[in-house]
């Protein structure tokens, strides 16, 4: 079955155009990766198949895993097995990681049907996650990213990742902000928890650095509301070599 | 025992949002004397859960150097007013945590007037109000420093959810000064929850009231943060919000 089937998907935010007429399929085992220049809707698009209010979808059709995906509300999505990676992670005085997470993780659980996890098994799958993106336990009891850094807040998405387990993960700039051992980290941390044959990855980003350790099988340029160009992995590097203006 | 037996009116301004019909219902409000004499240190609790009218009216008075911690949680009924006269000695030290968590067509308020006298005192009143549907939540809060009372340290931290632009808060911080050296800070802020952290919530798998519930949860926090017997003041706003979070529109 395929993953993700976005069909002529059109957009706008507060009433302006962004996306006009997306279309892409992502099967399971594929990682694809659109890239594109300032302003193409890079951002929008992880956005609208998140489900944001403020988002308003005009036209066209995505299916996730042979269900209408706009039809569902964002924490549906999430269950149904898509997680959205931030570009700027929210920061929410109050919340503690570790509670907001075991409640969101069996929430989604009883969306499925599935029995909760206990407070034991909770802590030992967050601990093989955070272990896995070298992250410190004790920042995931501390609020949701508050005093965070750029690099500690992504790396907290990847922990997110891990312990939701999604089938998809849309990974808006997971590379901004990063160092070159954070960056490093997050793209083994993202190969580890996605690589597999039942799960697939859209990594929308800016540059060719974070593909050098997430190797996709299909890069797209996203221009203008749309994708006017596909190809394999070598698009990226020509795209790094000439600039978007040149080779879209 | 001090008892005021007129029915007070709209023009009297500590009861200018006042449900007076509802209050008319439990006039006259006998005084409860509460009073911490020099050097010692005491907690209370004032909890209303239940769904009637309530009007309490407390008279504090603290000694040389005497301490109360006092915590309130409004939280059900259809008319709740909670009105706080505090006198603070030289060094005594005043601390309010309050949550005040309303539905439907209630009207809740906390009304304080805290007195420094005396030199050195301190005082810190944390207020969090959490409106949905109709409801109506009200802060009016005085604070007095007295001529000769230096060294006044005294705080307000002032802030309102509005879960529906249906419901209202209205929050009156107020500061009569009469001696020089005084520190008096004051914060108020009315708001709605943050939409960019909801959907953060809800990217994770949370459904929109358990999103709203868990902010709401950290919002009120700070208002019971350290008092004794912590949990069970938060586990009763918990079950409350959980309320509100149900019937917001």
């Amino acid at each position: 079955m395929t993953m993700l089937k976005i069909e002529n998907l059109q957009a706008s935010v507060a009433d302006k155009p962004i996306l006009k007429g997306l279309s892409l399929t992502i099967n399971p085992g594929e990682i694809h990766a659109i890239m594109g220049p300032n302003g193409a809707g890079k951002s929008t698009t992880g956005y609208v198949l998140g489900g944001r209010p403020g988002y308003e979808v005009t036209g066209g059709s995505v299916e996730f895993m042979g269900q209408d995906l706009l039809q569902l509300e964002p924490h549906e999505r999430a269950a149904a097995g898509l997680f959205l990676g931030f570009q700027y992670p929210v920061e929410i005085p109050g919340v503690s990681f570790v509670q907001f997470l075991r409640e969101a993780a069996n929430a989604q659980r009883k969306g499925r049907g599935e029995e909760p996890l206990s407070g034991g098994e909770f802590l030992k799958l967050a601990k093989e996650k955070a272990r896995l993106l070298k992250m410190d336990m004790d920042m995931l009891k501390r609020p949701v990213n508050v005093g965070f850094s750029g690099g500690e807040k992504k790396r907290a998405e990847m922990v997110q990742m891990g312990i939701l387990d999604p089938k998809l993960a849309i990974l808006d700039e997971t590379d901004s902000g990063l160092d070159i051992d954070a960056l490093r980290i997050c793209g083994e941390g993202i190969n580890s928890i996605m690589r597999a044959p039942d799960k697939a990855v859209l990594l929308i980003t800016h540059y060719q650095r974070l593909l050098d350790y997430v190797k996709p099988d299909f890069v797209h340029v996203l221009a203008g509301g749309r994708i006017v160009k596909s190809g394999g992995p070598e698009l990226a590097l020509q795209l790094e070599e000439e600039g978007y203006e040149a080779v879209a | 025992m001090n008892v005021e037996l007129t029915l007070p009116t709209r023009k009297d301004e500590d009861f200018r949002y006042s449900d007076l019909d509802a209050l008319a219902t439990v006039w006259p409000v006998v005084r409860e004397d509460i009073e911490v004499i020099a050097g010692l240190e005491e907690s209370r609790q004032v909890i209303e859960l239940g769904e009637g009218a309530v009007a309490r009216h407390l008279d504090v008075r603290l000694g040389k150097g005497a301490k109360l911690d006092l915590r309130v949680l409004t939280a059900g009924p259809g008319y709740g007013r909670i009105a706080i006269d505090v006198r603070l000695e030289e060094g005594a030290d005043f601390t309010l945590g309050a949550a005040q968590l309303a539905t439907g067509k209630e009207t809740l308020e906390i009304v304080t007037k805290v007195t420094h006298a005396g030199l050195n005192a301190t005082s810190s009143q944390i207020v969090r109000t959490v409106l949905a549907g109709n409801a109506t939540g009200t802060y009016l809060g005085c604070i007095a420093v007295e001529r000769g009372a230096d060294g006044t340290d005294a705080e307000q931290s002032v802030r309102a959810m509005l879960l529906d632009r249906t419901a209202t808060a209205n929050a009156k911080p107020e500061l009569e000064i009469f001696a020089d050296d005084v520190k008096a800070a004051h914060g108020c802020a009315v708001g709605e929850l943050d939409a960019n952290g909801l959907f953060y919530l809800m990217s994770r798998g949370l459904p929109p009231a358990d999103a709203k519930r868990l902010m709401l949860q950290a919002f009120i926090a700070e208002a019971f943060a350290g008092a004794p017997g912590e949990e069970a003041l938060d586990e009763a706003a918990m079950a409350r919000l959980a309320k509100l979070v149900g019937t917001a529109l």
